[in-house]
């Protein structure tokens, strides 16, 4: 029961790109489509499933002090594998992706992780709290893509959205991102407020 | 020829190409320290520091270890070990030589090894200014110009952001967007301000 609740706070409660504010340049960066979004949500889920293992599994052989650069390292060999993997099998995808594969070292909601969590708890709950936060922020990226693609193109997975739409070809480019992750946050913390 | 080259990379870095308008590199600091005009220029001067030397070490880093050893898979894992070191090294340096200084920049040091526009400019420098394993002319001095001026590229939209959101204080932002959400508005705006150097070609 408890590893279930340690699987979906990640999803809604403490979503880390809305709730927490965490991992914000690659959620924009990437949004541009759904196929963007899900491949770096899926790359990102990854390097956190395994580096909560990791970090959770050696926590008492690490010495407080230098614990930073230890998660570092071992969040940085994760990112390498993920990076020579994708090179290998999904060229197109790393392509497009460009420098924001190497940069998933530096996602914040990785060593955040890392430090909150997975350095404090056993493996089982870590590996439930990596993917719960995973999940979340692949449906966070999910859904910024699909409203930017859906208003940027008309279409989403070049299935045709809206019939006769002119595309707004701005939603696509930066100011969208930027203009749609304001919205959704503001959606948030009226939802939040409702609630309270 | 070499001359337009770093023209080219400066006018690009600075506005056409801006990293936190148009690439998303460096936002986390970009809502953080945009409160206040005057840690914006303090957050703004540490990163340019940074940036420039580590752009300059990653290269030589790159050039004269990863690419003889082959081994140049490892470029993220050797660069983030760099960035962070350095930083590291500044901030004991810093606080030994000018406690005035630190004062001013000290907070702001350790923030800068996760920010991701740092570990950004040096990705692109090797992108950029590498074919292949081979050096193109000019490379260092390239790779230099480019980590100067996206530092100040970034200094430049922290400024502006600063000074706009002291403004904001006195206006009547609607509850539900207070706080990062207008943020991300006003930067959207901008951005789209942005978008009229794209024009811009040599």
């Amino acid at each position: 029961m408890k590893l279930i609740r340690e699987f979906t706070k990640g999803l809604f409660k403490q979503n880390p790109i809305f709730v927490i504010a965490l991992g914000l340049c690659p959620a924009l960066a990437v949004s541009t489509t759904m196929e963007n979004a899900l491949g770096m949500g899926a790359a990102a889920t990854f390097v956190l499933v395994s580096s909560n293992i990791i970090v959770s599994a050696i926590r008492n052989i690490i010495p407080q002090k230098i614990r930073i650069p230890c998660f570092i390292v071992v969040i940085a060999s994760f990112v390498t594998i993920v990076e020579l993997l994708m090179a290998a099998y999904l060229p197109a995808l790393a392509k497009s992706l460009g420098i924001f594969v190497p940069l998933i070292v530096v996602n914040c909601i990785i060593l955040g992780r890392a430090e909150a969590f997975a350095s404090k708890h056993k493996v089982l709950p870590s590996i439930m709290d990596g993917l719960g936060m995973g999940l979340g922020f692949t449906l966070a990226l999910a859904l910024v893509a699909a409203i930017r693609e859906g208003l940027g193109s008309g279409k989403i997975f070049d299935v045709v959205v809206i019939k006769g739409y002119e595309p707004a070809t701005m939603m696509v480019l930066a100011p969208g991102a930027l203009l749609t992750l304001g919205i959704l946050i503001a959606v948030t913390n009226l939802i939040k407020k409702r609630k309270a | 020829m070499e001359l337009t080259a770093f023209i080219t990379v400066i006018i690009s870095m600075v506005f056409v190409n801006n990293f936190i308008l148009s690439k998303f590199l460096g936002l986390c600091p970009f809502l953080g320290v945009s409160k206040k005009t005057s840690s914006a220029v303090s957050m703004g001067a540490a990163v340019i520091f940074v940036m420039t030397l580590s752009g300059a070490i990653t290269w030589l880093v790159y050039r004269f270890i990863l690419v003889p050893l082959d081994i140049t898979y490892l470029r993220t894992i050797t660069f983030i070990l760099v960035i962070a070191s350095f930083v590291q090294f500044v901030e004991m340096v810093i606080l030994k030589k000018s406690p005035v200084l630190y004062r001013a920049l000290g907070i702001y040091l350790p923030l800068i090894t996760t920010n991701c526009a740092v570990l950004g400019v040096t990705v692109l420098n090797i992108d950029n200014f590498f074919k292949g394993a081979q050096a193109v002319p000019y490379s260092f001095l390239l790779s230099v110009t480019q980590s100067f001026f996206a530092g100040v590229g970034f200094t430049l939209a922290l400024l502006l952001m600063s000074g706009i959101r002291e403004k904001l204080q006195l206006n009547d932002t609607p509850k539900a967007f207070q706080g990062v959400a207008i943020a991300f508005v006003i930067a959207s705006l901008m951005s789209l301000a942005f978008m009229g150097f794209q024009g811009f070609r040599f």
